[in-house]
């Protein structure tokens, strides 16, 4: 019995190791020619299964399944987690209080004062305005820097490395939209549409305190003619007037008006010190007291950040 | 009652970063001017915090003050708020940051193009001004609005030197970071909507009274595992912190002695806040999150280090070493009592001081071997930059908690707050094995590094480390030493902060 096991462990210890005998039926793969290439030699290792070891076979086997296997387990998984955590947030959702319901813990003193005495408190119309401009211009303030902070992050990575390409012109990457310099139904219909979208965009950030708009919505507008007119005419053509330094000068200086301005109000406030802006009568263009400038720098940021964006990630150049 | 000027410093300090990053586009590019100006903006933030500190604890008195953003108070406004703990932390923030870029002047020199430096300095700003609001904020979505911008910056001041590597790790990162942030901010919704506000105080009103009549206690304990998931993601806690050795090990070493030593930092204070003042340690028990956060922090402490074990690379090994001692933090917070959170904070402002210390030691030395990054390539280095051979022992000693440096002085404390709990057994067996695991890989670097090793000593070209090299080393030893021998006033401050926090 003893000898038994001790043959069956010698067995497995040489399957383990790679040092058993030959089977009978082995076929031995003739000898390499010595002048083939390294990339053509057979790979004798797999014909000669059993003289390897247990964890050569397994990388082997790594080798071969191991990206699917991975591939496999990887999407399962995922799906397996999204899944729960979708079942989980639903359930969640299902719990709480009911949409729009009068007595819901979020209408309180704080929804009520903004709603109230929004108006005459800031001075805007808009009460939304007051609110992200006003109330909590801070948040705002943090958002804004988000976008800069976006812009120059994009900017760094795709704009910078620039230096090393040579650079006498144009790019490499411009002549894919060459094609489009003799579009005219699109350089027709940009021509028509360019002036009115740039309207359309200042209305929405100009009226930002008195109607629904204001500096990201109004920016997002203003944005997309630049980007149907860098489709349209090119983007040597805007970037004639809205080049990287441009974009940078615009933004920074945007967002220091921003932060001087509400920085001062932020510290008139915090110290009851009067403040010299007026508010202005509600409803009026020039009312909101700050609302209306901090549209304006935020307008501006989101403008050139989201035409920066397509055009780094289009062109790799503003 | 406090004066004018210590009431204005928490605003000044996030508007004097946010108008030197807002400015620095705008500088002229040469003579390292940005650099230059974003130490000073750092510098004179550190005296100021210095300053609140001193002003809110003078004469023995513990004060803390809210400070309204604008004309409108708390629940319409914004606020931030200041004790002596967010003071401290905004102090050793500000000190740890400048002498990560004075440290690493002539590295960030060798690896950043001139083209990036100059927005390098403004995402440094940019963090940095995050940080500080992160310490001061009231309000959970402020905290929202800072968090992504810390995550921004953070991604990108890994991605500032240009490689393959950089490039695959600040996606890497930014992709968990980004879940993280998408969790925190689904769980801020839930909350507001079940409490109605965003302010930290009502928001722990209103939770009170929900935990009190047992209503919505479903969401109220997916809005606490979604904002720590999320937090616990942007801190490394283990589990979530696969994305930490690639970041922080292939960086830049003034990015990676930041990010190590404070983007963790802010995160994880931000977490110790939402428990403090948002649902209030009570209701974190009855929601069983301390002992989650508990058993996840044992396990970064011992996981972390068994990583560091299998490094080759110097850079990799303390950022895995970063992990076991995020570890240690939430095991304080994990305990749940004031004197858990205090060891925590402690344990912060410890390995803010050390990590980017250890960091720009092992760039020096690095750069002594020809920029080579391997743990053999290290051999004799010493010999060649002396201080940043003595940062590396002092840092490595720190580490593996020797009394006199100064993460003994943290890890006497967590021991000692854990006496306090239940499963004290749990946490003196995970310090006493981590801080073994620490000495196991920590003695080797520093054993390679002290032998000599004269064939290769004659290849080495590096230049002579810098003054500022010099001088910023010498400020970390004396830090390190400072923690380590005089922690106990400093420790008292902490739980006089936490308790008026």
């Amino acid at each position: 019995m003893n000898e038994e096991l001790r043959a069956i462990w010698q067995t497995f210890f040489n399957w383990v190791m790679g040092i058993g005998p030959r089977p009978e039926n082995e076929v031995i793969p003739p000898e390499p020619p010595p002048d083939l290439p390294f990339t053509q030699k057979p790979r004798d290792k797999y014909s000669r299964f059993h003289e390897a070891t247990l964890k050569e076979r397994y990388n082997q086997w790594l080798e071969i399944h191991g990206l699917h296997l991975f591939s496999v387990l990887y999407a399962g998984l995922s799906v397996l987690t999204c899944v729960v955590i979708v079942s989980l947030l639903l359930a969640t959702v299902a719990e709480l209080p009911p949409f729009g319901h009068e007595r819901n813990p979020a209408n309180n003193e704080v929804i009520r004062r903004y709603v109230e005495h929004g108006g005459h408190e800031t001075g805007a119309q808009n009460i939304v305005a007051g609110l992200i401009l006003d109330y909590r211009a801070f948040d705002t303030f943090g958002e804004s820097a988000v976008l800069f902070t976006a812009a120059v992050s994009v900017l760094m990575l795709l704009g910078a490395s620039r230096s090393n390409k040579p650079d006498d012109g144009e790019s490499p990457l411009r002549h894919h939209h060459a094609f489009s310099k003799n579009d005219t139904i699109l350089r027709g219909v940009a021509t028509l549409s360019i002036p009115a979208i740039l309207m359309m965009g200042c209305v929405v950030v100009i009226n930002g305190h008195l109607s629904p708009g204001g500096g990201f919505s109004g920016g997002a507008i203003l944005s997309t003619a630049l980007i149907l007119a860098a489709n349209a005419y090119g983007f040597g053509r805007v970037h004639d007037f809205f080049s990287e330094r441009t974009f940078i000068v615009s933004s920074s200086t945007a967002l220091m008006i921003y932060a001087l301005s509400k920085g001062y109000s932020f510290f008139t406030g915090a110290n009851h010190i009067h403040s010299i802006i007026p508010k202005g009568t509600i409803g009026d263009i020039l009312s909101g007291g700050l609302i209306l400038p901090l549209n304006i720098c935020v307008g501006l940021i989101v403008a050139g950040t989201l035409y920066g964006f397509y055009a780094l990630f289009s062109e790799g150049d503003i | 009652m406090i004066g004018m000027f210590a009431y204005n410093i928490p605003f000044a300090s996030i508007f004097v970063m946010m108008i030197s990053a807002i400015i620095t586009p705008l500088l002229p590019n040469r003579n390292r001017i940005p650099e230059k100006l974003s130490c000073f903006a750092v510098g004179f933030v550190g005296l100021m915090s210095a300053y609140l500190l001193y002003a809110l604890t003078a004469g023995g008195q513990t004060q803390s003050f809210n400070f309204a953003m604008g004309h409108f108070p708390a629940p319409w406004g914004n606020e931030l708020r200041a004790g002596p703990l967010e003071a401290v932390l905004s102090l050793v923030f500000c000190v740890a940051m400048l002498l990560s870029l004075t440290g690493n002047f002539s590295s960030t020199a060798e690896d950043i193009a001139p083209k990036r430096r100059n927005i390098f300095c403004v995402l440094v700003n940019l963090l940095t001004a995050s940080l500080l609001a992160l310490t001061y904020t009231n309000d959970l979505f402020t905290a929202y609005v800072f968090i992504e911008i810390n995550t921004i910056a953070a991604c990108a001041i890994v991605a500032v030197k240009e490689s393959a590597e950089t490039v695959r790790a600040a996606l890497r990162y930014l992709v968990m970071s980004l879940v993280g942030s998408g969790l925190v901010m689904i769980a801020i919704c839930l909350l507001y909507d079940l409490t109605g506000h965003l302010l930290m105080q009502n928001m722990h009103r209103a939770i009170g009274e929900l935990v009190a009549t047992k209503r919505y206690m479903m969401p109220l304990t997916v809005s606490l595992a979604l904002i720590t998931a999320g937090l616990a993601i942007k801190s490394a806690l283990y589990p979530f912190a696969s994305w930490l050795p690639d970041a922080h090990g292939s960086s830049t070493n003034a990015s990676s002695a930041i990010l190590s030593g404070l983007v963790l930092k802010g995160h994880i204070f931000t977490i110790i806040k939402i428990f403090y003042r948002v649902y209030g340690l009570d209701v974190i028990h009855v929601l069983r999150m301390d002992t989650v956060i508990f058993i996840l922090g044992i396990t970064a402490m011992i996981m972390g280090s068994v990583h560091a074990l299998r490094q080759k690379n110097v850079k990799r090994m303390i950022a895995w070493s970063s992990v076991a001692q995020v570890g240690y933090i939430f095991m304080g917070v994990g305990l749940n009592t004031i004197a858990g959170i205090a060891a925590a904070c402690l344990h912060i402002i410890v390995h803010a001081c050390v990590k980017p210390m250890l960091f720009t030691a092992a760039g020096g030395l690095s750069n002594a071997a020809g920029h080579k990054k391997g743990l053999h390539a290290l051999m004799g280095t010493f010999y060649v930059n002396i201080w940043a051979g003595l940062g590396l022992i002092a840092g490595a000693c720190s580490m593996m908690g020797i009394p006199g440096f100064a993460g003994f002085a943290s890890k006497l404390s967590l021991t000692l707050a854990s006496f306090d709990h239940s499963t004290v057994v749990w946490a003196l067996t995970a310090l006493a094995a981590s801080s073994v695991l620490n000495a196991l890989y920590y003695v080797p670097a520093v054993i390679v590094v002290l032998t000599h090793n004269k064939d290769a000593q004659k290849n080495f070209t590096a230049p002579a480390p810098t003054m500022s090299y010099k001088v910023s080393m010498l400020i970390f030893l004396a830090l390190n030493f400072y923690l380590g021998l005089f922690c106990v006033p400093l420790l008292r401050l902490i739980t006089r902060g936490v308790n008026v926090l």
